[in-house]
């Protein structure tokens, strides 16, 4: 559609005019709508919709003027269209590079790695003069479609056969080819499970003092870098003030993420091939663990019962069929019907699952606050009105028993034409 | 039976000859403040004593004094004769002494907990030492599944109590977080009479920490929520919002069969369906 505003000078003029015949009519056409707010009813009572009074202005607000002076002086129902902010940046010959190597967590920028990329771009763009470019290296298949986005001048993606698996020492030599390659003048990792032990990896083998467990970056003329970090150091306990070194490990919400620039992230390669390496650390694969082992804190997707469950026999065997860690509420605890260390909530377990199914649990504070972390919350309850059902992502309302046992049948199912498609393959 | 009896004696006598060394550090108790063997570095000397028929040594490197000895004691308690400690001045970077150490002791396998409870504790330590000894090294050791032909399977720990199984040529280090099974305790005889084996080594004072700022940690300040829009309606409806609450969506009426097929999807596309 066009963007152009036509006008209709008429119109205007018999939205203006309150004794024109036509009056209500052009006004409810130019309201947006086709309601108009008065009309005749079927016993001859003149209806009148309050809703359909006024009109829409500038700022998506509806406006009432009752004087009938300033009707339809815009041209109204036109809302404004978000249009992308962002002010694209290409910095062709930087005066210097930032690296990041983004942990990349399920294939796509994590909101740590935004959080670094902004830390990145802070210390890239200090000097107007001479801005440096952010240079991402993303090892193996990746689903991100916006990196300039988050912030990126320069992408090194490297992926293929031998970038699959736990590859530790083949990316330490690879970051130290792209070290020798473009020197980057500071290398930022977060400081995750993935990051942390890259990038401690990396300071070792570039023979470097890293910062690690950064969460403060700030300009200090005094320092020789021009900047100075503060870190987390003895267990959380001290900080740990001093001059920026190349290598650095920082926490999430270390800075705030790129959000009024888009970048270029234009793709470089190595100009020197990938090493070659004697492999002393041999990945065998990830192994199956049985979910009941998982503890509570990390699992992944709990099935929790609570009151509400009647048929506890039932329930085990969902959750066996389903491969869930089994969780409680204080209630199904205290009966003695789960271990006290299954005990999900205030008193008990925070979990941080990415997917918490509530079987029978109403949904207590202390126990909404023992899920607050976790992405998905399943509900099974009777009651439509409890607070669980209004936590909850998805919730059916119905008796536990039945829709576990409905849900067991359709696993079964899911599992039997799994089965047949292996076998067929 | 005669399959059995051979492999156990192989496994065996490869096993006897295991030499493993934990390093040790002192930790310090996260409310009382006072000094106390270090978790992890106590669940690696748990995983080493749990290793079959391993000759397990302990070291630490650095300063001498009776909270220190307290300290250390702690994991004489769990079960062993004597800990090697390597003198150290309170300034000196322990990595040189520690790399020394290990290169005229050769053991197999270093276990280590992923970073010390004080000091710098920035777990960059146990790198340092497997770069300067040429050593593979793992992180995250979770179980030693078994030890042959001078490679060992152990299984990684990794987030959300996964796990995955590498094979690591020997001798290497492997770091132990808080996922490692838990330490036994530390019984108060054994460790008054456990021997500390003091060793003297010339101290490499580290320059950079006297030029370091160290105060008690501050807060970290919280982030606030950013509303960018132009108009002042969204951002006061954003800064107005209730947190939480709606945007599920609940079945009412459903039949059991088709609440399941609503729950199945979900966690299909969740992805949490083996």
């Amino acid at each position: 559609m066009s963007e152009l505003v036509r006008r209709d000078p008429r119109k205007e003029w018999i939205a203006r005019n309150r004794l024109h015949p036509q009056h209500l009519e052009v006004l409810a056409e130019l309201g947006g709508g086709a309601v108009a707010s008065e009309w005749m009813g079927p016993n001859g009572v003149i209806r009148r919709n309050p809703h359909a009074a006024g009109f829409i202005g500038p700022n998506g607000i509806r406006r009432v003027d009752r004087s009938g002076v300033q009707q339809a002086a815009q041209s109204p129902g036109r809302s404004v269209e978000s249009k992308d902010a962002r002010r694209p940046v290409a910095i062709d010959t930087p005066a210097f590079m930032v690296a990041v190597v983004p942990d990349m967590t399920g294939g796509r920028l994590s909101s740590h790695d935004r959080d670094l990329l902004g830390l990145a771009r802070q210390l890239a763009d200090a000097d107007v003069t001479q801005p440096g470019a952010v240079l991402a290296i993303v090892f193996g298949e990746h689903k991100e479609i916006a990196f300039g986005e988050a912030g990126i001048d320069r992408l090194l993606h490297l992926e293929g056969a031998r970038f699959w698996g736990y590859l530790p020492e083949l990316s330490v030599a690879t970051l130290q080819g792209v070290d020798r390659e473009t020197a980057p003048r500071y290398w930022l990792l977060p400081d995750s499970s993935i990051g942390g032990e890259l990038g401690r990896r990396l300071a070792a083998r570039l023979g470097e003092r890293p910062a690690a467990q950064v969460w403060q970056v700030e300009a200090e003329t005094k320092s020789a870098t021009g900047w100075r970090c503060t870190a987390r150091g003895a267990a959380g306990r001290n900080d740990i003030t001093r001059a920026l070194p190349r290598i650095v490990m920082a926490l999430a919400e270390c800075a705030d993420p790129v959000s009024e620039t888009r970048h270029a992230a234009e793709p470089i390669a190595l100009s020197h091939g990938l090493p070659d390496m004697l492999r002393r650390i041999e990945d065998m694969g990830e192994v199956a663990v049985d979910p009941a082992s998982v503890s509570l804190a990390e699992a992944e997707f709990i099935l929790s019962a609570g009151n509400g469950v009647k048929d506890w026999d039932s329930y085990h065997h969902a959750a066996e069929v389903l491969g869930a860690t089994k969780g409680a509420s204080r209630v199904a605890v205290d009966d003695g019907f789960m271990p006290r260390d299954r005990q999900v909530g205030a008193t008990g377990t925070w979990v941080s699952a990415r997917v918490y199914m509530a079987v029978g649990i109403s949904g207590a504070i202390q126990h909404l606050q023992g899920i607050q972390s976790c992405d998905k919350v399943v509900a099974i309850n009777l009651d439509e009105g409890c607070d669980m059902v209004k936590r909850a992502d998805l919730s059916v309302i119905g008796d536990a028993s039945q829709v576990l046992a409905a849900l067991v049948a359709r696993m079964e199912q899911y599992r039997a034409e799994q089965q047949e498609n292996r076998d067929a393959a | 039976m005669p399959h059995d009896a051979s492999n156990t004696s192989v496994s065996h006598s490869n096993a006897s000859s295991l030499n493993v060394t934990v390093l040790v550090s002192v930790g310090r108790h996260p409310l009382t403040a006072r000094t106390r063997r270090a978790d992890q570095d106590a669940r690696a000397v748990e995983m080493a004593l749990m290793l079959t028929g391993a000759s397990v040594s302990l070291l630490h490197a650095g300063q001498q004094d009776s909270d220190h000895e307290e300290a250390i004691r702690g994991y004489l308690g769990m079960g062993i004769d004597s800990v090697g400690l390597i003198e150290q001045s309170p300034q000196a970077d322990v990595v040189p002494a520690l790399a020394k150490a290990l290169r005229e002791s050769t053991p197999q396998l270093v276990l280590t907990g992923t970073r010390a409870e004080t000091g710098e504790a920035s777990g960059v330590t146990p790198y340092l030492l497997a770069e300067a000894l040429g050593w593979p090294i793992i992180t995250g050791l979770a179980a030693v599944e078994k030890i042959e032909q001078g490679t060992a399977v152990v299984l990684q720990a990794l987030p959300r109590g996964k796990r995955r199984r590498l094979r690591i040529r020997l001798p290497a280090i492997a770091t132990v977080d808080s996922s490692a099974p838990p330490a036994r305790q530390s019984a108060f005889g054994p460790a008054k009479r456990g021997e500390l084996a003091h060793q003297q080594a010339p101290s490499e004072i580290d320059e950079d920490l006297a030029t370091w700022h160290i105060q008690p940690a501050r807060k970290r300040p919280k982030r606030l929520k950013i509303v960018k829009s132009s108009s002042a309606r969204d951002r006061f409806k954003a800064a107005a919002a209730k947190a939480g609450g709606g945007g599920g969506q609940t079945l009412n009426d459903v039949t059991p069969e088709q609440g399941a097929e609503a729950i199945f999807k979900l966690l299909k596309e969740e992805g949490v369906l083996r």
